[in-house]
């Protein structure tokens, strides 16, 4: 395909030893990368995964599937390839029951904390080596499954890593323990903690009299209004959601059930409701190494209002999200959610209900979207306030520490 | 109990004398350097006996410090004195030695920043071409420094200055620059627009340089800042490195008030919705460059070097 040669090329030109291959899952009109993959798949005894539905041209690079025909349909029971805490893990994953960057990388955490408990390494060979072997078909599983997230691969470098620095003398019920700690350790440190440290920041930002605008449901941001509303400060907040997901509910449902006085609206009414906001509060999937910021759809919208009407937009983002992708727009790598989500059955009658036989219509249901720095005013980490351009340092900080 | 309070008294009344002596003998030292220089004078004469003790006395002394002059760098020069003594591995059993090695390195920093000046002034002064027009707000000792390198360096230059009120600053800074000779001109604050078609670069100094690179100055940079946007000519903000403060203001309104009006309305006035404010905060996006001691830098490379000096 175009984007794979665009990329040989560049490579070629920098360094013509090391040649970077794409993501295949950025690759799904290239046949070659589909029988690449298709042939690793066969060889890890995992299930291919089949595209569903006509692909708007320009999201055609990139998977769509539907929920309806779940992975977990074409194993066998039992599955002797894949632990059934990552099948369970799949299967949550892909029917949208486990949703939310923190909450999906705290679920595999637990899920690999599971199949640590439960293994036990063969004759003649080495742990740090046969587990992370015994991983590979679990993570290319539950990419099938729900293309994995940015926390979620950092997640796993780090499990990987620690797996790999056990030393060959250790026995296994200690490097067993040691693994479970080192797990425990990062979810306590990486997000409980995280979200304390920056609720402690962020609440220097609330001011009494505020009027707070969120968008969606993050599980951060909300930490932080909960957090706020407790230390006494006087706030309302105004809960802006958009369809297909209507996320902004449940935000709604855990902000009013601790007393916090909201709004709801739908984006499009945006505009009309940005005059009374004096400041905005986005969560994050991820922090690109260019000042980026990768959120769930609609988030670049509000943040481009948001600077017309001179209002401060915040990200509040832990540092494990931060990742080292450069990406400048919302084309290139994203995720293509179920189209049949966009039909909606009103009075009975459901639109959109034969869009398969129109040969012309395509339904595109984008997850994700980027959000240039220039719009943001302040990102919240753990390590401090940052403004969007310092992710670079932040991300040397971080590997000098390791 | 009370013996201790008229100890701290004392303590407070010695720190204010000896800080305001210090501002009187020398005119043209930085407020802050007069800080830092208190605050060593504080650290010999302490008789603590822990480490942790003198940390505690040496952030009293800064908090009366900030009590008497509420200017950002006095706070942000207080704290970078600390951060920088105490960065050393203080593995000595002897307390008297461990003094010691912080006394030296304070005087060490002393002799940094007391340079920092002059390093200023000798990269800015090559962005100042001849026949330059140049923009300056109030009474700045720094961008004074940088003119005076250029006019030492046989350029030609015009200056405009604003008045500045409420004080009036920028009638100093014209007499300043009278001195040096060089063709200046006061303007009303109201006339920045109107000037702004006919020079080249506007050059400020500042009081605080926050972390998203915005800078807080006397009230009127702001406004100014704006007008050279719209106009397209080049903000340059001048200052030194302990002006770097850990402050993060999204708007004119987080900046906290400790810093927006002078120490002594703070004491008296109760509401201080009747007064105004004396300075306000540039965002980063209208500044073009910051000329520092530590190089020249664009704003977004200013939270780099924050993080350096203070992680």
């Amino acid at each position: 395909s175009g984007l794979g040669m665009f990329s040989t090329i560049i490579c070629g030109f920098l360094s013509p030893l090391v040649v970077k291959r794409l993501p295949e899952h950025v690759q799904v009109d290239d046949p070659a990368v589909v029988k690449r993959l298709a042939k690793k798949l066969e060889r890890q005894q995992i299930p291919l995964r089949s595209d569903y539905g006509y692909k708007v041209s320009l999201f055609s690079h990139l998977h769509q599937y539907s929920r309806k025909a779940p992975l977990t349909q074409l194993l066998s029971i039992p599955s002797t390839v894949i632990h059934p805490s990552i099948v369970r893990l799949g299967l949550q994953y892909s029917q949208g029951i486990v949703a939310g960057s923190n909450a999906r990388s705290v679920a595999l955490l637990h899920a690999f904390k599971q199949v640590i408990r439960d293994y036990t390494t063969p004759p003649n060979e080495e742990l740090s080596r046969d587990l992370v072997n015994k991983l590979k078909p679990y993570i290319s599983f539950l990419n099938q499954c729900r293309p994995l997230s940015a926390s979620m691969g950092n997640a796993i470098k780090y499990i990987k890593k620690e797996i790999s620095n056990i030393p060959s003398q250790c026995k296994e019920e200690e490097a067993k323990t040691k693994l479970l700690k080192c797990i425990d350790r990062y979810i306590e440190e990486k997000i409980v903690l995280a979200a304390k440290a920056i609720s402690k920041y962020a609440i220097e930002k609330i001011s009494d009299g505020d009027v707070i605008l969120v968008y969606g449901c993050s599980s951060l941001v909300n930490h932080i209004l909960c957090e706020a509303f407790e230390k006494s400060r006087k706030f309302r907040v105004i809960v802006v959601d958009s369809r297909p997901r209507l996320e902004g509910r449940e935000a709604l449902r855990r902000l009013v059930q601790r007393g916090i006085s909201c709004t709801y609206v739908l984006i499009s009414a945006l505009s009309y409701i940005l005059p009374e906001v004096s400041k905005v509060f986005l969560g994050a999937h991820a922090l690109l190494a260019n000042g980026y910021v990768m959120s769930r759809v609609g988030t670049s919208q509000i943040a481009l209002v948001a600077r017309t009407f001179n209002v401060p937009v915040l990200v509040c983002c832990e540092t494990y999200k931060f990742c080292e992708r450069v990406q400048t727009d919302s084309f290139v790598s994203n995720e293509l959610d179920d189209p049949d989500d966009l039909m909606v059955t009103r009075k009975g009658k459901t639109q959109l209900e034969n869009w398969q036989d129109v040969s012309s219509l395509g339904l595109l249901n984008l997850v994700y979207d980027v959000t240039p720095p220039d719009f943001v005013d302040l990102v919240i980490t753990d390590l401090g306030m940052i403004p969007c351009t310092s992710v670079p340092v932040v991300l040397r900080v971080k590997n000098l520490d390791q | 109990m009370t013996e201790i309070v008229r100890n701290t008294s004392r303590k407070k009344d010695f720190l204010v004398e000896y800080f305001r002596t210090q501002m009187r003998t020398d005119p043209d030292m930085a407020s802050a350097v007069a800080a830092i220089r208190t605050l060593l004078e504080f650290l010999r004469r302490d008789k603590g006996e822990t480490i942790l003790g003198l940390r505690e006395s040496l952030k009293w002394a800064t908090d009366c410090l900030t009590e008497v002059d509420s200017s950002v760098a006095v706070s942000s020069g207080g704290e970078l004195f600390l951060r920088f003594i105490s960065l050393t591995s203080l593995e000595h059993q002897d307390l008297s030695r461990c003094k010691k090695v912080m006394e030296e390195r304070g005087e060490l920093f002393l002799e940094k920043i007391s340079l920092s000046r002059t390093k200023v002034a000798k990269l800015c002064h090559t962005f100042i071409k001849d026949g330059a027009k140049i923009l300056t707000h109030s009474s700045s000792r720094v961008v004074l420094r940088v003119l005076e390198k250029a006019a030492a360096e046989k350029k030609r230059f015009t200056v405009y200055v604003t008045e500045s009120q409420p004080d009036t600053a920028g009638k100093q800074m014209a007499d300043a620059l009278r001195r040096l000779n060089v063709p200046v001109t006061v303007v009303l604050d109201a006339a920045v627009g109107y000037v702004l078609e006919k020079v080249d670069l506007v050059i400020v100094g500042a009081e605080g340089v926050v972390e998203s690179g915005g800078i807080i100055n006397k009230i009127g940079t702001y406004q100014m800042a704006v007008c050279s946007k719209a106009h397209n000519k080049p903000f340059y903000v001048v200052a030194e490195s302990f002006k770097f403060v850990r402050l993060y203001p999204l708007n004119q309104q987080d900046v906290p008030d400790r810093f927006k009006y002078k120490a002594d309305t703070l004491r008296t006035v109760s509401d201080l919705s009747d007064e105004h404010p004396m300075i306000d905060y540039t965002p980063p996006s209208l500044i073009t460059l910051l000329f520092t001691d530590l190089g020249v830098l664009t704003p977004s490379a200013v939270s780099d070097e924050l993080i350096k000096l203070y992680l």
